[in-house]
């Protein structure tokens, strides 16, 4: 079991609604955000290319938040989800400073948080939030260890990049280009 | 051209628009961890070599700064805790790969041993009380008690328990084993607040392992100037300004490579180093931390051995506040520095 999430770039729109579903779903304070929207524009006007990605934690192979993480509150569960106990966190910001992603904050209560691809949701077969209320379909969530998984299927089929694969975490969330 | 935004309006506090977790907490930490792990390096290093009584400042005094600094130390690492109430948290485990965890544990270590080595040395330093009791004398009354004997410098006093007497004995005996456990533990903390930044790969700035022995080698020459300024030694304020000449020439190689390694790496390394050449901090660092704080010390101290006159504050306070700025700098531009957008 290894969930991952394949987002496509031809198909989202920048629409924000996967943050608003987060906020939602996962009661996040106001001001803060657990995924995000990021616009690439590349080239010289009128000659341009867009890209819409829908970001968050990438739930990495090799997490170095895990790693720093003194008292090992941020950890791993099953499937590879990365996630902090918070009675266990101390607020130290070690985790932050280590995420390439800025992926992580300080709630306002003190401990660290982030995304946890719904596993609350998952649990129940459901998907996560963002990806359930994607207007465009853009959003594909499942087990990557799978062959026969849609997710399996499109990352082996299609072209895909990571996020900054070259600062070695090995991001789970592969971006269709 | 390619420009990348945040276009859902993320702003989530101390991360956007530019990571700003740490504050003046961590430097004032890192600071004062590699002040007291010099320090106690020179006590235990002076005490091995048997130097007790030439190096009297460096064993005997100086070290009464350690345990002061580094509870200060502690405080402002409390402080930039966001979740202090659970900071017990760090000692229900012990994490091999994460920096923070051997540094609580070392800190750990040092504090009473640190706190038990001023504790065998305080009747030496200071052997006789006044008369009338001071607001530090009334709070020394929990553990130490006057003795009887009475001449106009004062009087003498010992600890109040015979517990307190007997420990004391005991560990002034084995005061060389414990300079033996004392020593690595100080170069563990000293190295820890380089290598608390390096390991960091997120933010490339820090991301060099050259910074452990940097931070260490900086914390050893302030520690150096510290004892430097106390001491009335001429003997002992000499070695301790060569000690320093040689941490500063260590120092200044070290930063060569620091840039060195950076300008031959990735890209992310490569603009790190920008932001020192020709970016943002490149006065403050080159002007406040390279200049002042190594180049101009150095030459003083030069000089002084060279049989100038120099009062002997001007070097040691720039060391000082050179090293608390080096640490400030690094933070801050640390932070900055950054894989995407």
């Amino acid at each position: 079991m290894r969930y991952g999430m394949a987002i496509d770039t031809k198909k989202c729109v920048g629409c924000s609604d996967c943050v608003v579903a987060c906020q939602l779903e996962n009661h996040v304070p106001v001001g803060y955000a657990r995924d995000w929207i990021v616009e690439v524009t590349e080239g010289i006007y009128p000659n341009l290319a867009l890209e819409i990605r829908s970001e968050r934690c990438n739930h990495c192979d090799n997490t170095p938040c895990v790693r720093t993480c003194p008292t090992g509150a941020s950890h791993i569960i099953e499937g590879g989800i990365v996630k902090v106990t918070h009675h266990e966190c101390i607020g130290c910001g070690a985790c932050i400073q280590s995420c390439p992603y800025d992926a992580r904050y300080t709630h306002p209560e003190g401990y660290v948080d982030k995304c946890t691809f719904c596993d609350h949701r998952i649990k129940n077969g459901q998907d996560p939030a963002c990806v359930s209320v994607c207007p465009t379909h853009c959003m594909y969530f499942g087990d990557l260890d799978d062959p026969n998984s849609e997710i399996s299927r499109l990352v082996n089929t299609r072209r895909t990049k990571t996020l900054a694969p070259e600062a070695g975490t090995k991001p789970q969330i592969f971006y269709l280009i | 051209m390619k420009e990348e935004i945040i276009t859902s309006g993320r702003l989530n506090p101390l991360i956007d628009p530019v990571l700003n977790v740490w504050h003046w907490e961590i430097p004032a930490y890192l600071f004062l961890g590699g002040l007291s792990a010099g320090l106690l390096f020179f006590a235990s290093l002076y005490t091995i070599m048997n130097k007790e009584k030439e190096y009297s400042t460096a064993v005997k005094i100086a070290p009464i700064i350690a345990p002061i600094a580094i509870a200060l130390g502690l405080i402002a690492l409390m402080l930039d805790l966001k979740h202090p109430l659970y900071s017990w948290q760090l000692y229900t485990t012990i994490r091999l790969e994460s920096p923070m965890s051997w540094g609580a544990w070392t800190l750990m270590a040092v504090m009473p041993l640190s706190v038990a080595w001023v504790a065998i040395y305080l009747d030496q330093v200071f052997p006789k009380v006044d008369r009338r009791p001071n607001i530090i004398l009334k709070v020394l009354f929990m553990v130490i008690r006057l003795k009887d004997e009475e001449d106009e410098n004062g009087i003498n006093w010992e600890y109040k328990y015979k517990w307190m007497r007997d420990l004391k004995n005991w560990i002034f005996k084995n005061r060389v084993t414990m300079a033996w456990i004392l020593m690595p533990l100080a170069i563990i903390l000293g190295v820890y607040t380089g290598i608390l930044l390096s390991a960091f790969n997120a933010r490339p700035l820090w991301n060099t392992s050259l910074l452990g022995p940097l931070f260490l080698v900086s914390g050893i020459s302030t520690a150096a100037a510290t004892i430097m300024w106390l001491t009335e030694s001429k003997e002992e304020r000499v070695l301790f300004s060569r000690i320093d000449l040689v941490m500063i020439i260590v120092e200044l190689f070290f930063i060569v490579h620091l840039f060195m390694g950076f300008l031959a790496s990735s890209e992310v390394q490569i603009e790190a180093a920008g932001l020192f050449l020709g970016g943002h901090f490149t006065a403050p660092f080159w002007g406040l931390v390279v200049v002042m704080g190594l180049i101009v010390p150095g030459i003083l101290e030069a000089l002084e051995l060279k049989g100038f006159h120099v009062p002997v504050a001007v070097p040691a306070a720039l060391i000082l506040i050179g090293g608390a700025i080096f640490r400030i700098i690094m933070v801050e531009a640390g932070q900055i520095t950054r894989w995407l957008y």
